[in-house]
Order: C-alpha cells, then structure tokens, then sequence
C-alpha cells in the first residue's frame, strides 16, 4: 500500500529526513517511534503533503502512485488521512458543515452519492458515537474553544467520516488523559480493517497498550535505527532512546551516514 | 475652484432656499441651526484630504458630481407589488419604515406591529412639538463628528423620522428602517436622510438600517442617524450598507448613551464605489455599556472608510469593538478607532479589535487603533492586524480533502462569520452569508 524509499525532506533549508525506508502493508499497524526532534512528525507532515516541508530526495509509493505528485487535498480524497498533532481552529465553520463538504468531495472524487445536510446527520451521528462525541460538538465552529482531548476525538471523528485507507496519526496521545487515550484508541481500532493500515507516530508507548503495532520502527536523527515488533515499545518504555544512541541501533542504518 | 464645483455649489444654495421656503413653519431654534450649517457648509465645502480625518478618503468625486438633493417625495416605481420584496426580511414585514431617496414613506411603510409603545413621525413635524422639542434639539445641534457632510444634511434634510420608544416598554418585532436609493431619469440623486431615535427609560428595541440601491446610476447617500438611549434603555442597532455600485455612501450615527444602557451596534458594508461611515458613542453616565462592531468586505475599486469614536466620559462604563475586513482585487479601506478614556473614568472597561485580511496583492487597508487614557484604574486593551489566510488553516483543510479554493474560501466565511453571528436575526444573518460566498464566488453551500 506504501512504500517509501530512501525518502529525504527539509524544512528552512535544514535536512529533517535523512533517508528513511518504509514499507506498509494493507492491515497492517505500525509504529513510529522516537525522542523529540528525530523527525517523525516531519515524516507524517511530508506523508499529508504539509507545504512548508521540502522533500529533497527519494520516493514514495501509494497505492501504485506518486504520492509525492499529489497536492495535499488529493492525498486526502485518495485515501491518506493524517490526524493533526495540533488540530487547527476553524472559527466561523461549523464542524457539520466542514465535515459534510469534505465528505462529499471525496464522495465526487469516488464517483459515489453525495449526501444532504439531513442525510449527513445521521452519518455523522453514527460515527460521533464511536468517539463518544456529543451532537451540540457539530453546530460548534471546527475545534473552536475545544479542550485537547475534545480537538483529538474530533480529529478520530473526521477520520471515521472520511474512511481513509491509510491513517497517519502524529502524536495523537499528547495531551490525553487516559480516559480520552482509551476512547480515541478504540474508535482507531473499530474503523481498522485488513484493507486499510495505520501508522502511530507516538514518543511514548502508553498508546501502542491499547492500538497494538505489527511493527515498531524508532526514528533518531531522521534515520530509522531500529526495527521491531510490538516488544520493541517496551523495551524503549523501560530502557529510554539513550540507549539506541550508543551503538544499539541497526548497523545498516548508522553506516549510512 | 473649478465650474464643477461651483456649479455643484449653487445647486445646494438653491436647494437651501427651497428648504427654507417650504419649512416656514419650523421652530426659530431649528431654522438658526439650518442656518449656521448651511453657513458652515458654504464656507468650508466636503472635507479634503489635508484634513487628517480625511487624509486616506479623497471625496473630490462626490463633491465635483452634480447630484439634485431630494427635498420631498418623488415618483416611485417602488410602490408596485414586490418591489421592495429583495430589500425585506419577514421578521420585520409589519415593522418596516421605508425611504425613498431619504424621504420617508408612509404610504409604503407597514407598522402594524408598531402599534403600542412607539411614537414614528415626520421630523419636522416633531420639531413642532414642544414635547420633543428637548431631545431634537440635543441631537440636531449635536457637534460631534460635524463636517461638510453632516453640516449639509442638517441644511438640507426634509422627511426625516423622528422615533421614540416609549419608557419600561419593549418592542417585540424588529424595526426595520429601509433607505432604498432610486436614480430616476438620468438624475444622480443626493439623499440626506435623517433620523433621531430616542428610547426612554429602562426601553428595548432592536433597530435595522439597511441602504441599497434599486437601479444602476449614480447617487448620494448622506445620513445622519442619532440615538439617544435614556436610563438602563437597551438598543440592537444592525446598519447594512449595500449601495449599488456606482453609490456614494457617506453616514453618521452617533449614540447617547444614560446610566446602565447598553447599545450594540454592527456595522456591514458591503457596497457603494466610496463609503465613509462615521460612528461616536458617547458614555457620559455610569454603568453605561456598548459594543461597536462591523465588518467591511470590498473588492475591485471600492473604497470603504470607518472612522469610530468611543468616549468614556463616566467610570464603570464598557466597550467592546471587533471590526474586520476583508479586501480583494484593487480595493482600499481604511479603519481608524479612537477610544477615549476621560478624567476620572474609573474603571472603565474597554477592548478593540481591528482584523484585515487581504486576498490580493494589490488590496490596500491603512488601519489606526488608538486608544487615549486620562484616568489610572482602567482595563484597556487594543490591537490591529493585517494579513494573508494561515499557512496552516489551509493546510488543515486541505488535508481533508477539501481543494485550495475551497478551503481559502470556508476560510474567508469563518473570517466574516465571526462579525455576521453578532445580528440576531436569522434571515439577516443568511443573507449576508450569501452574499459573502457570492462575494468569492464559491461552491461552498450554506447548511439550510
């Protein structure tokens, strides 16, 4: 479903990917680990196509195509879907009227119906459930005056009206209290299925308890420089990303420098 | 001096004669006021650009175009069936006063739900009333914001509308004063409306003052609009300004504001080629509160100037300002906000906001928030900002799928919106909806 070869990225000039290889498969889960500053959350802002990052170098597969060609909101009727670590206020829009005209874009772009406001409301309702969201949320403007967990289930809720097959959440456990982790991890499990897949960016493992990973890649100075499976988050939970710096991480990677 | 002008010049004299001819009637206060504005008007003309309050808003075109000021009612072709249905809203379909190029119109007026509570008569009629006599006096012979403009409508005006909302008494419907331009006959018009509101004691009442143009020549609106709010009266005042493209709009609202009253006013402009509206609330007794909002959004050559005055002479008075605008194409605008904190208005309260966003290049606003503060125990805070859609905010929308335009489009409404929820009329509030997605040309459809 992706595939990402040899991709390097920057921003202001400054080199934030430095040649990361990745490849994920439909159904499959996958974690993106590291300290700050190693570069995940460029890797899911460059997936999503954000302008500001330049990429330098290498490619990107999705889907049998150039996602890199792409602009940013035919990545997101093509299925890629990235949930903001800083979910931007939108004052003057209502969550319904936003939620309803990404829809229905997508929906054209698919070629399928597109639904009216009442049609909309009854899908909106069903997946405000999953996220535990209240209806008076929709009729409020887009993340305006929300707390950080009601901003991040808002991000799960565009998600499950858009459908996406490829989920790239950044940092979406930051500021949660576990009530709010444990009901934005469950509405991420209930929309995955084996067609679509999702990468964590996550610096701690607390979330990878509840969305669990098929695989664990940790990203240090825009490198990946180690790879594992779910065990590998604990390992980290419990050792700290120090001890990838002194030489623990794969060969192959750190040779590349 | 060029022919035009003094050619433009003899036409207001001889329209001064008139005036005075046809008002024998009025009071001696009300003629030597007539008559020392029209002396003020004679000598000093439309206020130039060496003016500092006029430096950004150059009116050369209005005072060199030859417009016939409107002293009495005209022929109408808006009395037909329907014909003021574009300018109506249902909420206000028995509480609308209409004027025709500034004259009032009873004969097109519906103020069934007007009944009780409320007195609407012909301004000069009320100038006759001893009764009222105190309170025209006190807005006619008002000196704030005085200029050319203001001095030639009070030379000038005739089929004005004297309003007062009677003590303890709330008026449920939405009084809708409708001002529709009409240029007849290849004559560009010069309306001078003129409305004194006065709302008595402990009173409420939501007003509507809406300007447009029914066809496409060019005229002249210039309006002076003054409110007095008595003791804890509390006054909703939305002022839309549509005027047709080739309008020239020049207004004044001023506001009185008695102890613990409160009045709130949202100002849209949206139309004429050059607009220039002048607002001043005065709070010169405690407890007295306001908000002064608008927003302006203009595009091609348009020009659209606010200047505002808010003055807090008493302490524990409030005020609230949020003005933005939204400019396109080669479209100026100009914002200057004076807040003013007297001697001894302790605890006042006051915050201002200006916010322009620009949607080309070659848009212009000059924009001056400027607070003076006399007194030591205020909360005063102010700010403006000029600037491009967020980098981010488009990203964001974007990223759901939604394309550039579109998005930079949502954007632009959120922008607005932020002003346009402030009036709460419902079918007030869509319409000018519409027209800001018209406005950008959009494909982003309001919820209905």
């Amino acid at each position: 479903m992706l595939e990402i070869k040899n991709l390097t990225a920057s921003i202001d000039g400054k080199e934030i990917l430095k040649g990361i290889n990745l490849t994920v498969n439909p159904g499959e889960v996958h974690a993106i680990m590291g300290p700050n500053g190693s570069g995940k959350s460029t890797l899911a802002k460059v997936l999503a196509g954000h302008p500001s990052y330049e990429v330098t170098g290498g490619e990107v597969i999705y889907d049998g195509k150039n996602l890199l060609e792409l602009s940013p909101d035919e990545r997101a009727r093509e299925g890629v879907f990235m949930a903001f670590q800083y979910p931007v206020e939108v004052p003057g829009v209502s969550n319904a009227q936003f939620l309803r005209l990404a829809y229905n874009e997508k929906q054209k772009h698919k070629g399928e119906e597109e639904l009216d406001p009442l049609e909309f409301k009854d899908l909106l309702k069903e997946k405000a459930a999953l996220v535990e969201m209240d209806a008076s949320f929709m009729s409020r403007s887009v993340n305006e005056g929300f707390s950080g967990g009601e901003k991040k289930r808002n991000e799960i809720l565009q998600m499950a009206v858009l459908d996406p097959k490829l989920a790239v959440l950044d940092e979406t456990d930051s500021g949660l209290d576990i009530d709010a982790l444990r009901i934005v991890a469950e509405g991420v499990n209930k929309l995955h299925d084996p067609d679509k897949a999702v990468i964590v960016v996550t610096h701690y493992q607390r979330l990878l308890n509840y969305i669990v990973p098929d695989f664990v890649h940790v990203l240090s100075g825009g490198r990946i420089v180690k790879e594992g499976g779910k065990e590998l988050a604990l390992e980290l939970e419990e050792k700290g990303y120090d001890w990838l710096k002194n030489g623990n991480g794969k060969s192959g990677s750190a040779a590349a420098k | 001096m060029t022919t035009e002008l003094a050619q433009q010049e003899n036409k207001y004299a001889a329209a001064f004669d008139q005036v005075l001819a046809a008002q024998t009637g009025e009071p001696a206060w009300l003629r030597s006021a007539r008559e020392s504005a029209f002396a003020e008007f004679s000598a000093s003309g439309f206020p130039t650009v060496d003016l500092e309050e006029w430096k950004y808003t150059n009116v050369a075109a209005i005072a060199k175009t030859s417009f016939e000021p409107v002293l009495s009612a005209n022929g109408t072709s808006l009395g037909k069936q329907d014909a003021l249905a574009p300018y109506s809203y249902p909420e206000t379909s028995h509480s609308r006063l209409v004027f025709v190029n500034g004259i009032f119109r009873q004969d097109l007026s519906d103020t069934s739900d007007l009944s009780a509570g409320i007195v609407a008569v012909d301004l000069n009629e009320a100038a006759s009333d001893k009764k009222y006599e105190a309170v025209l006096r006190r807005a006619v012979e008002r000196e704030a914001q005085t200029n050319g403009f203001v001095s030639l409508n009070t030379a000038l005006f005739s089929g004005g509308l004297f309003m007062q909302i009677t003590r303890d008494h709330v008026v449920a419907a939405p009084i809708h004063l409708l001002f529709v331009a009409e240029a007849q006959n290849g004559t560009a018009p010069a309306a001078l409306p003129r409305v004194v509101i006065h709302a008595e004691a402990n009173s409420q009442a939501t007003i509507i003052e809406s300007y447009a143009g029914s066809g496409s020549g060019a005229y002249l609106t210039n309006a002076v609009i003054d409110f007095e709010l008595a003791d804890s009266a509390r006054i909703s005042h939305y002022r839309l300004q549509r005027e047709g493209a080739k309008g020239f709009h020049v207004s004044t609202t001023r506001a009185e504001l008695g102890a613990k009253a409160s009045y709130e006013t949202t100002s849209i402009n949206f139309g004429a080629a050059i607009s220039r509206h002048n607002v001043e609330v005065r709070m010169d007794h405690e407890g007295a509160e306001c908000a002064v909002d608008g927003l302006y959004m203009v595009d091609e050559s348009q020009h659209t100037d606010t200047h505002s005055v808010i003055d807090h002479r008493q302490p524990h008075c409030n005020s609230r300002q949020l003005y933005k605008g939204i400019l396109d194409g080669k479209s100026r605008a100009v914002f200057n906000g004076k807040v003013f904190v007297r001697h001894g208005a302790q605890q006042t309260d006051a915050q201002q906001t200006n916010k322009n966003l620009l949607l080309s290049k070659e848009a212009q606003v000059d924009t001056k928030p400027q607070l003076e503060i006399y007194a030591d125990d205020v909360k005063c805070t102010h700010g403006a900002a000029v600037g491009q859609l967020e980098e981010d905010e488009l990203f964001y929308l974007e990223s759901r799928g939604i394309n550039p335009t579109l998005a930079k489009n949502m954007l632009t409404y959120g922008f607005a919106g932020e002003v346009i929820e402030k009036i709460k009329i419902e079918s007030i509030r869509r319409e000018l909806d519409e027209v800001v997605l018209n406005r950008l040309h959009s494909e982003f459809q309001l919820e209905s």
